[in-house]
């Protein structure tokens, strides 16, 4: 026994040294900037760059569009499978699962491809339009964690039940949905809508082929120019990275508290 | 109104609540998909070919999947058996709960760290001018780059996924191992058997289809990746992803339809390796009851 403590603490050691050795030097790296001593002059020059604001600020919104469109597309849709077609369930999970399988970038090909200027639905033709396809795009990364977060956290609520309830005391349809389940499955709407954030904040591919001034396009940008930049925009990464699966972990340790029924 | 108008009304509102999710998914994901799948299979003038994916068979395409299946298998073997260690570790290891808990909210974390910023760490780790490498050479002399190392490399490119791959494995192993029951390891011990042969004839064959199965889901992972290495290594390195990219942005392969073909390619390889995860982990599952 005592020597498989020994080989787990080595086990951890390794895993320790691996993953913090990097977050080490990335750190340090950033503090670099000014010859001779550490100073965050990388982060101040970050910060007071006019792109970083915008690109910043513009992945953030389409990131609140992606959550809020996408808990419209999502929550609806699992309630109903629950409630009135779970026959189609396997095949509404196969869907959702289909994003893990497709590569983000044969996706957004496709899209470039379907929705170009000379195409049934020109998305690309205008500014709004491809804003609303990068959307679209994210909607569709962020599906599968989306789903499994909300089917989740109904599974902990008696969907038939409640909707009966409801609809006893009179409830129309908008009234059933948005005051009666959305409230319930609070903590997996939430649970989604943190790992889309930090799915979306950093994603590269799709608004890079889509030519959109988002965060991880810039991020490449500074990367391929500057030296001491990137090292502190990934700190500022990994501390939005952490943040929102902090989040996450937070919310989901609210849903274990509540009954549990299979 | 008859009462079966009455029940077709009702079913046609039950279709009616998930069309907007159908719709979505048939403009967004599958008709995207099929027009590319279709793409591969017709010439520029719209006639059915094989020849796209003949083409696929040239060296230099050849030679880019050659090098997305070796970054990826080497990173999905590595992150599988360092990320199954630190599992053990955690589940099985007698290691204070803390460690348990820290090591598991750090893995939900480091598997979405991934894309551009991952390559910055990198590079600021084991770069030419990185902590490590500046460390090594001024401490003990040792230069790294004489070796041969090279972080724009397949080695480099292995080594940064997987900061995101055992991580991954971490997560979705540790359940695995947390089904391993006591009264089996207990059982085994009461017959004589070592620990080498608990593992060898009850752990490993009830835990395989988790391994494997998770391997393979860490190499579609890896497979479909491109933010990371073009990040770290630009075009220099010519794996899959980054050779559709470069397609996809001005027709390198001055084929579009060829392009298409790329990404079919990339699908029946992502595809394949989830349908198998998909296969084992039903099988696996039959012991986590």
């Amino acid at each position: 026994m005592k020597s498989t403590r020994i080989l787990a603490w080595l086990a951890i050691l390794i895993g320790v040294i691996y993953f913090i050795v990097p977050l080490i030097g990335t750190f340090e790296f950033s503090l670099r900037m000014r010859r001779g001593e550490y100073s965050f002059d990388a982060y101040q020059s970050v910060f007071s760059d006019i792109q970083f604001r915008t690109t910043f600020g513009f992945s953030m919104l389409m990131a609140l569009f992606t959550i809020v469109f996408g808990m419209l597309l999502v929550v609806p849709t699992a309630y109903w499978v629950r409630l009135r077609l779970p026959r189609m369930r396997p095949v509404v999970e196969f869907i959702t699962l289909l994003p893990l399988v497709i590569p983000a970038i044969v996706i957004v090909f496709g899209y470039l491809r379907l929705y170009n200027s000379s195409s049934f639905l020109p998305l690309t033709n205008s500014t709004s339009g491809t804003n609303m396809l990068l959307v679209f795009s994210y909607m569709t990364l962020s599906l599968p964690y989306m789903y499994r977060a909300v089917d989740t956290a109904m599974r902990m609520i008696d969907v038939g039940t409640l909707t009966e309830a409801a609809e006893s005391l009179g409830a129309k349809w908008p009234t059933i949905l948005f005051r009666c389940i959305f409230p319930n499955v609070m903590s997996g709407v939430l649970s989604g809508a943190f790992i889309t954030f930090a799915i979306v904040m950093g994603e590269f591919t799709m608004a890079s082929l889509l030519n959109r001034p988002a965060f991880g396009p810039y991020l490449q940008l500074v990367g391929a120019n500057k030296a001491y930049e990137p090292s502190a925009l990934a700190i500022i990464a990994f501390a939005i990275t952490w943040l929102s699966m902090g989040l996450l972990q937070l919310v989901s340790r609210f849903q274990k508290t509540a009954p549990v029924k299979a | 109104m008859s009462h079966s108008a009455l029940i077709d009304r009702r079913t046609v509102i039950d279709w009616l609540g998930i069309a907007p999710f159908m719709i979505f998914a048939l403009l967004f994901l599958i008709l995207p998909t099929l027009y590319l799948v279709t793409g591969a299979f017709v010439t520029p003038e719209g006639d059915f070919t094989f020849k796209n994916i003949a083409d696929l068979f040239s060296p230099s395409i050849l030679s880019a999947y050659w090098i997305s299946i070796k970054v990826s298998l080497a990173s999905s073997l590595g992150g599988a058996v360092i990320g199954f260690f630190l599992a053990w570790a955690i589940v099985m290891g007698g290691l204070p709960r803390s460690i348990r808990s820290g090591l598991l909210t750090f893995s939900g974390v480091a598997s979405n760290f991934a894309g551009v910023p991952l390559a910055f760490a990198f590079i600021a780790t084991l770069g030419r001018t990185g902590l490590v490498t500046v460390l090594l050479r001024d401490m003990i002399g040792f230069n790294l780059y004489s070796t041969g190392f090279n972080l724009l490399s397949f080695f480099g490119l292995t080594i940064t996924y997987m900061f995101f791959q055992i991580p991954l494995m971490v997560l979705i192993l540790t359940p695995a191992l947390d089904g391993m029951k006591r009264e089996w390891r207990e059982a085994s011990e009461i017959l004589g058997a070592t620990t080498w042969q608990y593992w060898r004839m009850i752990a490993l064959p009830i835990l395989w289809p988790s391994l494997l199965g998770t391997t393979l889901l860490l190499f579609a992972n890896a497979f479909g990746a491109i933010a990371t290495a073009y990040a770290l290594t630009g075009s220099s390195l010519n794996i899959v992803p980054i050779l559709l990219y470069a397609q996809i942005r001005g027709d390198v392969l001055h084929n579009p339809n060829l392009g298409y073909a790329l990404a079919l390619g990339m699908i029946v390889i992502t595809g394949l390796s989830n349908v198998l995860y998909i296969w084992l982990r039903s099988r696996a599952e039959r012991w986590q009851k």
